[in-house]
C-alpha cells in the first residue's frame, strides 16, 4: 500500500512502546511521602558522613520555599510530592564477583532492552556501571581504570570512597537552590555516578551508565558527577529506558560536569524512558538539570538522542568560565503521540575568546508539541565570544507542533552570534519518491529521518550511534521493534 | 511490455485520463506529447501507483502482470521506474546511500541477498563514469542544492543503477539548457536497450532530436488523439497543438 498523510499518521500513532515490560524484583521501598525525616531516613540508609545529611538538609529547606517552573511549553499534571516513595532498593544489596551471581531476572531484564552484561562484557572498551532503581548492582571494568587512577563508581560509594572529591564538586555546577527539581533532587538522591579522571589521563574506553527505573511509584532521583582534572579526556555515555506504566513517573535527576584547565568531556545520553501510550496516558516526566563547566582550554561537548518520556525539560548548559573554553550541544529530540518536550541548551559566555555551537534538531508527529529552548548569553567581559546555533524542526503530519524559542544576551560588542532555523515536513512526496525507488514508507521514514539528524548522530561514540539510530526508527515508525 | 487498456483515472472528483490505450514493446521508445493539462504527467504517475489518482476503469499490465492494487515500491520491483520532473530533495541522504537503499529494498523484494557493499561500490563507480558524472556528486545530499541539469542527471543515473523494464521519462527536458539536455539524452541513449522500454513525456519536440522515439503520442484531453512515428513529432513543431485540438472537438 502506498500512503497518504492521513494513513502515516495513523501507523505513527499505531506505535507501541518497544520496551514496555516490568522486572519483579522484591525492592525494599520507603513509605510515600517527604519531610526532614524522609531525607535524613535517605542519608542514614546509604550510610553517609553528617556533612552530607546537613548538605541534604538543607536544599530540602530550601526546596519547600521554591516553587515549580510554569515557564516551560508544556502541560502536565502537577506531581503530588507527598504521593511518591522517595527510596526504592532491589533486595539484596549484591556485590557480585562474577554475572553468574547476579539475579537471574535481572540479567533477563538487560537481555531484553539489549545489554546484556555479557555482550557488555565483550564490547572492548565499554565499562558499565548499571544503575537498577537506586542501587549500584554492577561495575565492570574497575579494575583497568583503577590502573590509570580513574575513580568510576556510584556516587554513593564516592560519598564514602572519596568524600574530600564529592565534598568539593557536589553543588559546585548547579546549586542545591538552582531551581525547584535540583533542590528536590539534591534532597532526596539515591544513587547515582561519580566519575574522576586525574590530571594529563586520557580515559581509555567510553564509561556508560545504563539508567532504569522499575518500581511502582518511585521517583528516580539521580546524581551524576564527573570531574575531569587538567588535561583529561573523558567520554560518558548514558541510556535508559523504563517498563510501561500507567501512572505519570517522575525523574528529576542533576548532572554535574567539571572540566579543568584543557581537560574534555563528551557526555552522551540515549533517553528512551515510557513515552505514554498512544491517548497520551502514563509516561515519565523527565525534569533534568544539566550543566558543565569549562575552565580555561577546556571543551565540554553534549550530545543527546531523546525519544521517550511524556513531559521532558532539559537544558544541557555549559559554563564557559576559562577563557578559550568550548561548549557544544547536538541534540535529537523526537516526540510522537502526545509527547511533551521542551529541550535545549544554555551557553553562558564567561571567558575571554569563548565558542559554542548549537546543533538542535526536534521531529514531532502525532499530536506532540516539541519546543527549542536556547539562551546564548555573552557576559561583558567575554571579548570575541563566538556562538553558531542552527535549530531544525521536521513535522510529520499537521496534528503536532514544533518551537522554537531562541535567547540571546550579548554584552559584549565583540561578540559573534549566528543563529539559523528551519522548518520542514515530512512530505507525501518525499515518500513518493522513495517508494517509486522501491523503499517502502517505513523505510522511507527512517532514511528521511536519519538524514535530518545525521549531524547530531555523527558526534555519537559509534557504539552509541548504532542503538540511536534504532531508537529514532522504533519512535517513529509503526511496525519496527 | 506495457499495455495500457481504455484507462479512465482522475484525482478527486475530476477525470484527467479519458480512457487511453497503449502498448509498448521491449526495445521501444515512444514519446507521449501533448499540450500543458492534457494528462501527460498524470499517466506517468498513474502507471507507478501514486495513490492520490484513483483508477476507476481500464486496465493497465507491466510483462502481462495486472498492476491494479499494487503499490508504487511494488510496481518499482517489477521494473517500473519514473524519472520526476521535480525530483525532491532528501538532507542529509547522499546519492550513494539512496541508491544502495534503494537497490537493496529492490533485491530483498525480489528473493536476493543484499548486494555487498564493495560490489555496490563498484557498481555505483561504474555507473557514473558511464554517464559521466563526476565523483563528487555522489557523496552528495540527494538533489540538495542540485541546479535543474544535476537534478535531471541524477534522475538518470538512478535509472541506470535500478535498471528498469519500464522508464517512464517525465518532462526530463523541462529547466534544462542545450548542453545539459544533450548530456542528458545521451545518458538516456546509453541505457536503451532491447530488453527494456521507454515512455518520454515531452512538451517540445526538440529533446527528441536527441531521444529518437520509435512511435509518437499525442494527448489532448486525456485522450491519445493521435499516433504516428518520429515525423508526427516535426509536424507538431510546425503547426503546434491547435490543429489536433480542433480536429478533436470537430
Amino acid at each position: 500500500m502506498a500512503y497518504t498523510e492521513e494513513e502515516l499518521k495513523k501507523e505513527l500513532e499505531s506505535k507501541e512502546y518497544a520496551y514496555g515490560f516490568y522486572t519483579d524484583i522484591e525492592s525494599e521501598t520507603f513509605p510515600k511521602g517527604l519531610n526532614e525525616d524522609i531525607v535524613r531516613a535517605i542519608s542514614k540508609k546509604k550510610e553517609e558522613p553528617e556533612w552530607m545529611t546537613e548538605w541534604r538538609l538543607e536544599a530540602f529547606r530550601n526546596w519547600q520555599e521554591m516553587v515549580e517552573p510554569e515557564w516551560p511549553n508544556v502541560e502536565y499534571t502537577k506531581p503530588d510530592f507527598q504521593d511518591i516513595s522517595y527510596y526504592s532498593a532491589p533486595n539484596k544489596k549484591p556485590k557480585y564477583d562474577s554475572l553468574d551471581e547476579v539475579d537471574p531476572e535481572l540479567l533477563e531484564t538487560f537481555k531484553k532492552l539489549g545489554i546484556s552484561l555479557e555482550e557488555q562484557k565483550r564490547l572492548a572498551g565499554v565499562a558499565v556501571d548499571i544503575v537498577m532503581d537506586s542501587v549500584s548492582v554492577a561495575t565492570t571494568f574497575k579494575k583497568t581504570l583503577a590502573e590509570k587512577g580513574i575513580i568510576f563508581c556510584s556516587i554513593s560509594e564516592a560519598i564514602q570512597e572519596h568524600p574530600e572529591l564529592v565534598r568539593k564538586y557536589i553543588g559546585s555546577v548547579v546549586p542545591p537552590k538552582d531551581n525547584f527539581y535540583a533542590a528536590l533532587n539534591s534532597a532526596v538522591f539515591s544513587d547515582g555516578s561519580f566519575c574522576y579522571i586525574p590530571k594529563g589521563v586520557r580515559c581509555p574506553m567510553e564509561l556508560s551508565t545504563y539508567f532504569r527505573i522499575n518500581q511502582a511509584g518511585t521517583g528516580q532521583f539521580e546524581r551524576t558527577l564527573v570531574v575531569a582534572d587538567e588535561g583529561s579526556y573523558v567520554s560518558y555515555l548514558e541510556g535508559c529506558t523504563a517498563p510501561s506504566r500507567d501512572e505519570n513517573q517522575l525523574h528529576a535527576a542533576v548532572v554535574e560536569l567539571i572540566a579543568m584547565d584543557e581537560a574534555e568531556i563528551k557526555y552522551s545520553t540515549v533517553q528512551n524512558w515510557f513515552p505514554g501510550d498512544k491517548e497520551g496516558k502514563g509516561g515519565v516526566y523527565n525534569f533534568v538539570t544539566k550543566r558543565g563547566l569549562c575552565e580555561k582550554r577546556a571543551k565540554i561537548s553534549w550530545t543527546q538522542v531523546e525519544t521517550g518520556s511524556a513531559v521532558t525539560w532539559k537544558y544541557p548548559s555549559c559554563v564557559l568560565k576559562g577563557d578559550y573554553s568550548i561548549g557544544e550541544f547536538y541534540s535529537i529530540a523526537v516526540t510522537n503521540n502526545h509527547q511533551q518536550a521542551d529541550t535545549g541548551t544554555k551557553m553562558i559566555h564567561l571567558g575571554k575568546n569563548t565558542r559554542s555551537t548549537i546543533i538542535s534538531k526536534g521531529i514531532s508527529a502525532g499530536h506532540s508539541q516539541n519546543s527549542y529552548r536556547g539562551l546564548v548569553q555573552i557576559n561583558s567581559r567575554a571579548e570575541n565570544a563566538r556562538n553558531f546555533s542552527q535549530c531544525d524542526s521536521l513535522l510529520m503530519g499537521n496534528l503536532c507542533g514544533a518551537h522554537t524559542f531562541p535567547y540571546i544576551e550579548a554584552k559584549n560588542s565583540s561578540a559573534q552570534i549566528e543563529h539559523e532555523a528551519t522548518t520542514s515536513k515530512i512530505g507525501e512526496d518525499q515518500i513518493f519518491y522513495c517508494n517509486q525507488r522501491g523503499i517502502d514508507t517505513e523505510k522511507a521514514i527512517a532514511l528521511i529521518v536519519n538524514g535530518f539528524s545525521k549531524e547530531v548522530l555523527n558526534k555519537l561514540p559509534m557504539e552509541f550511534a548504532v542503538e540511536a539510530q534504532k531508537l529514532l526508527e522504533i519512535s517513529l515508525e509503526g511496525s519496527v521493534g | 511490455m506495457l499495455k495500457v487498456s481504455n484507462l479512465v483515472a482522475g484525482i478527486e472528483e475530476s477525470t484527467i485520463l479519458n480512457g487511453i490505450d497503449l502498448e509498448v514493446n521491449a526495445g521501444e521508445v515512444h514519446a507521449i506529447m501533448g499540450p500543458n493539462g492534457s494528462g501527460k504527467s498524470t499517466l506517468a504517475s498513474v502507471i507507478a501507483g501514486k495513490e492520490e489518482y484513483e483508477v476507476t476503469s481500464g486496465k493497465m499490465e507491466l510483462l502481462g502482470e495486472d498492476l491494479e492494487g499494487l503499490s508504487p515500491e511494488e510496481r518499482a520491483h517489477m521494473g517500473v521506474f519514473l524519472s520526476f520532473q521535480y525530483p525532491v530533495e532528501i538532507p542529509g541522504v547522499t546519492v550513494t546511500n539512496f541508491m544502495r537503499t534503494a537497490l537493496n529494498e529492490t533485491r530483498k523484494a525480489r528473493g536476493l541477498e543484499e548486494m555487498p557493499a564493495n560490489e555496490m561500490l563498484k557498481l555505483i563507480r561504474e555507473k557514473a563514469e558511464l554517464l559521466e558524472i563526476d565523483r563528487k556528486f555522489l557523496s552528495r545530499s540527494l538533489n540538495e542544492g542540485f541546479s535543474g541539469g544535476e537534478k535531471k542527471r541524477n534522475e538518470i543515473f538512478q535509472m541506470a543503477m535500478m535498471e528498469p523494464k519500464l522508464a517512464i521519462l517525465d518532462e526530463t527536458d523541462s529547466g534544462l539548457d542545450i548542453d545539459a539536455l544533450r548530456i542528458v539524452a545521451e545518458g538516456v541513449n546509453k541505457l536503451r536497450s532491447k530488453d527494456n522500454a521507454i515512455i518520454v513525456i515531452t512538451h517540445y519536440q526538440r529533446l527528441l532530436d536527441y531521444i529518437v522515439p520509435d512511435y509518437v503520442h499525442v494527448l489532448h484531453q486525456g485522450k491519445i488523439v493521435k499516433s504516428g512515428t518520429k515525423e508526427l513529432a516535426l509536424e507538431l513543431e510546425d503547426k503546434g497543438y491547435d490543429w489536433l485540438k480542433q480536429k478533436t472537438t470537430v
